[in-house]
């Protein structure tokens, strides 16, 4: 084993995800305690060009036809034959629907262990991880074995993992890619012809403390009257209260209006995580222990059956 | 086709949480204990393909308090068959540990498709998906919120960031970390899930030892500190309206 801190670098559609420039700042941080180098793993079809940007000290990197579009299988199978060969310190992985898809395989195949969670890499290398939907936080040592480790955003930014000087890129050999069990048939783009709640400047977002989808025209009514858009957390679109257009988080928008009004939200990292980019966040939870509150300007725990209606009665009155 | 199922009970999150005497783990003895609602999305995409198609559909549960109600909610909703596992499994079991523990019992059940939730919010060492797929040497593919099955493969949708969805296939057999089914879970009555407790019986098993390694030793857990907390508004509705009409007025909203 040495003592070099890798990250296997995600990539969709030929754009570098956050989550990866967010990775390298948190591999910078553990390589100055272990005293090894940033090494990025980029695995991509003519994909060398990615690297530009990337704060690292060496970029590896797999060219392959297969290798063009994220596929579990073929992912997972390069990145353990790397690693195994490696031995690197530690290496990171995105809490993303494409990291968490291959590192449990990689940790059961290579029996390395798995750190989840992790927000920010603490002194003498503690890892700090973020669980129960933010309520708790939880720290360990960085495992004595090469150290399998899954990054959520918010500890770090994305600035931080770049730089405007292009690491150098080696191409490293291909393993055996033959026999895949799964194949990407297609993209499907997501649904158009609703709002772009990416773009709106006033969102209203509901939550799970909403309770009913007759509850929705509640937030419909406060929309219309101050003249802002209606969004969601997951479980309000899993419930089909809302279209997935209107979905905030993890796989769905990331938003930044001038204010988010977060309606009976949590405020899980999911979730979180696609609204720090606003300007004002104002959260209705009568859970005073939501994390939510942790991230809003303003914050009251006022039941929000009786303040939403009331703030909507308030706005028409102003508005005539 | 033959669907296995594995589900877990977490503490619900609206729930006041603390941390207990060792300082590494969280109070359990006061909390309430609700299915995990991606396995809740997963037993409800089982019993959708078991309405479309036709399957045997198993729900595999760890046996701990409160985990019957699962069960027989899951029996009232269409399961064919459901399992506990029996073990020890209250000394803090994690991932690594019941993903080898379960594999050796499913593969025994010889399941043309496993689906389990793609995560839940206690994970400390991963999700269990991957790995049991791993060691039971099937493909994985997670954040699943629609599935078909046509002969011996499976046709997903897998999410991606800002509603992207990237359409596979996979060959079963095979595993699926379900993010959403393709409908809500359904409501049960509960009068459904107590006939069940009559007619319906669970099959007990046995856990082989549980081998932790993988897993990570927490020093310490600790409730986040708030640095720069909201501003609290009244608790009032009418007041905290009028303070937040203030509010939207200095923004120029108003």
């Amino acid at each position: 084993m040495n003592q070099d801190i890798f990250v296997a670098i995600e990539h969709l559609r030929g754009k570098v995800s956050d989550i990866s420039y967010i990775m390298l700042a948190a591999a910078r941080v553990l390589a100055q305690t272990t005293g090894g180098k940033v090494v990025a793993i980029l695995l991509g079809k003519d994909a060398q060009s990615l690297a530009s940007k990337f704060n690292a000290d060496t970029v590896l990197y797999v060219d392959h036809p297969l290798l063009l579009d994220f596929n579990p299988e073929d992912y997972q199978k390069t990145l353990t034959g790397i690693i195994d060969e490696y031995r690197p310190r530690a290496v990171f992985f995105g809490q993303t629907t494409i990291g968490m898809d291959i590192v449990g395989g990689i940790s059961a195949r290579l029996g390395l262990p798995l750190v989840s969670s992790v927000r920010t890499i603490e002194a003498d290398s503690k890892l700090i991880s973020q669980i129960c939907g933010g309520k708790i936080m939880a720290e360990c040592d960085l495992p004595a074995t090469t150290a399998l480790i899954t990054l959520v955003p918010g500890g770090y930014k994305p600035e931080q993992g770049q730089s405007t000087q292009s690491p150098p890129v080696t191409t490293i050999p291909v393993q055996q890619l033959d026999d895949l069990r799964i194949k990407l048939n297609q993209y499907i783009e997501p649904e158009t012809g609703d709002v772009d709640i990416s773009k709106e400047s006033l969102l209203i977002a509901v939550g799970r403390g909403i309770q009913t989808q007759d509850n929705i025209s509640l937030a419909e009514e406060l929309a219309q009257a101050i003249g802002g858009v209606v969004c969601a957390s997951r479980p309000v679109v899993d419930q089909g209260w809302l279209p997935t257009s209107r979905l905030v988080g993890k796989s769905g928008s990331t938003v930044k209006p001038k204010i988010y009004l977060a309606i009976g939200i949590s405020g899980a990292p999911e979730h979180v995580e696609a609204i720090t980019g606003s300007d004002v966040i104002i959260a209705i939870n009568t859970d005073p222990a939501a994390p939510i509150f942790n991230i809003a300007k303003y914050g009251t725990t006022a039941d929000l059956f009786d303040l939403v209606p009331a703030l909507t009665e308030q706005i028409r009155n102003i508005k005539g | 086709m033959n669907i296995i199922v594995p589900v877990k009970l977490v503490p619900d999150l609206v729930e006041e949480f603390s941390i207990d005497t060792s300082g590494t783990a969280l109070d359990t003895a006061w909390l309430r204990m609700i299915i995990n609602e991606f396995d809740d999305h997963a037993i409800e995409q089982a019993i959708l393909l078991k309405e479309r198609t036709g399957a045997l559909v198993t729900i595999l549960s760890t046996n701990v308090e409160g985990v019957d109600d699962l069960l027989f909610a899951a029996a009232a909703k269409g399961a064919d068959k459901i399992i506990k596992l029996n073990g020890d499994i209250e000394s803090g079991i994690n991932n690594h540990a019941l993903a080898r523990a379960m594999a050796t019992i499913i593969r025994d059940l010889k399941p043309d498709l496993i689906l389990t939730g793609v995560q839940a919010h206690n994970d400390l060492d991963g999700s269990i998906g991957p790995q049991l797929a791993e060691y039971l040497g099937m493909p994985y593919i997670g954040y699943i919120s629609g599935v078909n099955v046509s002969g011996d493969k499976a046709i997903v949708r897998k999410e991606y960031p800002g509603g992207l969805i990237g359409e596979m296939q996979v060959s079963l057999p095979a595993l699926l970390g379900i993010q959403a089914a393709e409908q809500p879970p359904r409501y049960v009555a509960i009068s459904k899930v107590r006939q069940m407790m009559k007619t319906v019986s669970i099959e007990e098993l046995e856990l082989s030892t549980l081998d932790s390694s993988g897993a990570p030793i927490v020093n310490r857990m600790f409730q986040p500190e708030t640095g720069e907390r909201a501003t609290m508004l009244s608790e009032n509705a009418d007041e905290a309206a009028n303070q937040l009409i203030n509010i939207f007025k200095d923004l120029g909203t108003l």
